[in-house]
């Protein structure tokens, strides 16, 4: 039987967070009233000219170098032409054959193994509008206001082989461009979208098989469910004996499959153009260099160094890349506080949970790594407790509290006076005697058993290692 | 020679709806355009660099700044029909 291999490129848009959009000076901005962020350019009304962002250029030029690009030098825009309601002038400013940025791979740790992707190019193009479909009056309405937001397409080679893969890519792909800051990288509102190509071809074949083009993946996940559904349908299609066309489909997600969009199939001569409305661009070298050396140090450049320098290992180095806030902060704490494991320890553990429970990322809260290391090191010095210090934190977050006025506040400080854990240890002897017998006859892991007795009648307030030495020493005595 | 079938994909793309006589029309009106341009190609153009813009201007920008446009009441003066502050039109199936 024939064995088949999958073979997946990925498409994706990313919208820019410039002021303005490409081409106009409408404000570029979601949730707002429908058409109010609009004007006679964005809305193709005749005898406007467009003139591009210079924002746009440069962040275009960072995406590109950050997927280790070769930046053109010659750079131009073509009008690519299709009817639709959510595109005004019936012609799509995009880049055809001098895009700004060609031939860059990026490298993704896939499966454990480090694999390089290849890109095929990024260019700048400008966004459509939106549709909002009204079942009620049954007709569509557009909203204006998306048209012209600046976008950065990011055509990758066919070089994926799984579905796995191409997630893997997408998420360092995702991840590498929100250190760049040019955009929320945000799925779910659709600041980055995602189209996958998708074929099959026998195992050793070297042409590629017709592929299908998927579209509607408004997720990462939904990315590797409907590469899965789609690769077990073409599989089944030529095994029956079938052969699979070169289609749109989309993914429903509901339904937990891919469908055929039937209208689609006469749309793709675009009869591309030079967009005569706008003169030609041309970048020097000394230009390009300038952006690369301003470019922040990217995510697996930084993972490398943090398990180098402060002796992470990858587990612990890679939740804190994820976030590039978080990554600086940790470096900021390492100043004060050198022990890096027990730091990355605190800030992946207990902080991380904070986070998510309070569903923010690193830069919307405020905590200064002064407090952080305060709160770590008074937990290493046995002043308060572990479970005592992950409250803390939650306080410190939650009321913006230093570390030392809440423990004296709250009373929080540990117990370490040997009258006062004397008298505990007593009291838990006396109510655990038969696990007192156990430990006697040879049973020393019961002995966690009593500290948590202790713990718990001091209500987490105990030195644990204080309660642990009188313990054993009184039950090596009595 | 243009087909009229090339005529009638074209005349497709473009959303023009053509009677009967008139792609037959076309075609011969399209031939002969093309004829008179292919007179270039008796050109040698090996050394000449494709013009992408009549225009010797390169490099025009703005700023990143933000300027009013329009509101959502002029925006919609264009419309035939609106509703909600969208532009209303025939229903799309996606």
């Amino acid at each position: 039987m024939t064995t088949f291999e999958t073979v997946i490129g990925l498409e994706v848009h990313l919208q820019l967070k410039t002021q303005t959009k490409i081409f106009c000076a409408c404000r570029n901005e979601f949730g707002h009233a429908p058409n109010t962020h609009v004007c006679p350019v964005c809305l193709g009304l005749p005898g406007t000219l467009p003139v591009l962002n210079r924002q746009v250029l440069l962040d275009a030029m960072k995406v590109g170098l950050a997927l280790n690009c070769q930046i053109n030098d010659f750079v131009k825009f073509d009008r690519k032409n299709y009817f639709y309601p959510d595109l005004p002038k019936d012609y799509q400013i995009s880049q055809y054959d001098f895009p700004i940025a060609k031939n860059g791979f990026l490298d993704v740790v896939s499966n454990g193994n480090k694999k390089r992707i290849g890109i095929t190019r990024a260019h700048m193009e400008e966004d459509a509008g939106k549709l909002i479909h009204d079942a009620e009056n049954a007709c569509s309405l557009v909203d204006y206001n998306r048209t012209g937001t600046p976008l950065v397409e990011i055509v990758s080679e066919p070089d994926m082989r799984s579905a796995e893969e191409a997630y893997d890519y997408l998420t360092a792909l995702k991840l590498t461009l929100s250190y760049l800051g040019v955009s929320d990288c945000d799925m779910e509102k659709g600041s980055l979208r995602c189209d996958a190509n998708v074929s099959i071809r026998p195992v050793g074949q070297d042409k590629l098989g017709t592929k299908a083009e998927l579209k509607n993946l408004n997720s990462f996940s939904a990315v590797k469910k409907a590469i899965e559904f789609e690769v077990g349908r073409q599989t089944g299609l030529i095994l029956s004996g079938g052969s699979v066309v070169q289609e749109t489909l989309l993914w429903d997600e509901a339904k937990g499959r891919t469908l055929s969009m039937r209208s689609k199939e006469q749309a793709h001569d675009y009869r591309y153009f030079p967009d005569p409305d706008l003169v030609p661009f041309t970048l020097d070298v000394a230009q390009i260099d300038r952006v690369k050396k301003d470019l922040p140090e990217l995510p697996y450049a930084k993972l490398d160094r943090f398990m180098t320098a402060y002796k992470l290992n990858q587990y612990d180095a890679f939740i804190l890349v994820q976030d590039p806030a978080l990554a600086d902060f940790f470096e900021a704490c390492i100043k004060i506080y050198p022990d890096s494991k027990k730091l990355a320890n605190w800030l992946n553990g207990p902080l991380m949970k904070e986070l998510n429970e309070r569903k923010k990322v690193f830069a919307q809260i405020k905590l200064l790594p002064l407090e952080m290391t305060e709160l770590v090191r008074k937990v290493e010095d046995g002043v308060v407790s572990n479970l005592v210090g992950k409250d803390i934190l939650g306080i410190v977050l939650s009321e913006g509290k230093s570390v030392e006025s809440i423990i004296q506040e709250k009373g929080l400080a540990q117990v370490s006076d040997d009258t006062v854990l004397e008298k505990v240890v007593d009291e838990v002897l006396a109510d655990n005697l038969k696990t007192v017998a156990e430990i006697k006859g040879g049973k020393t892991g019961a002995l966690g058993f009593l500290v948590g007795q202790a713990m718990k009648k001091m209500q987490g307030k105990a030195n644990p290692k204080k309660v642990n030495e009188i313990l054993t020493r009184r039950l090596q005595n009595d | 020679m243009v087909s009229q079938e090339t005529v009638n994909y074209i005349a497709g793309l473009a959303r023009l709806h053509l009677a009967g006589a008139e792609s037959e029309k076309f075609a011969k009106d399209l031939e002969a355009i093309l004829h008179y341009v292919q007179k270039l190609d008796g050109l040698d153009v090996s050394v000449i660099k494709p013009t992408s813009h009549v225009l010797n201007v390169e490099n025009v920008f703005r700023d990143d700044v933000i300027k009013p446009g329009l509101s959502q009441e002029q925006a919609l003066a264009f419309s035939v029909e609106n509703l909600n502050g969208g532009y209303k039109v025939p229903k799309v199936i996606e």
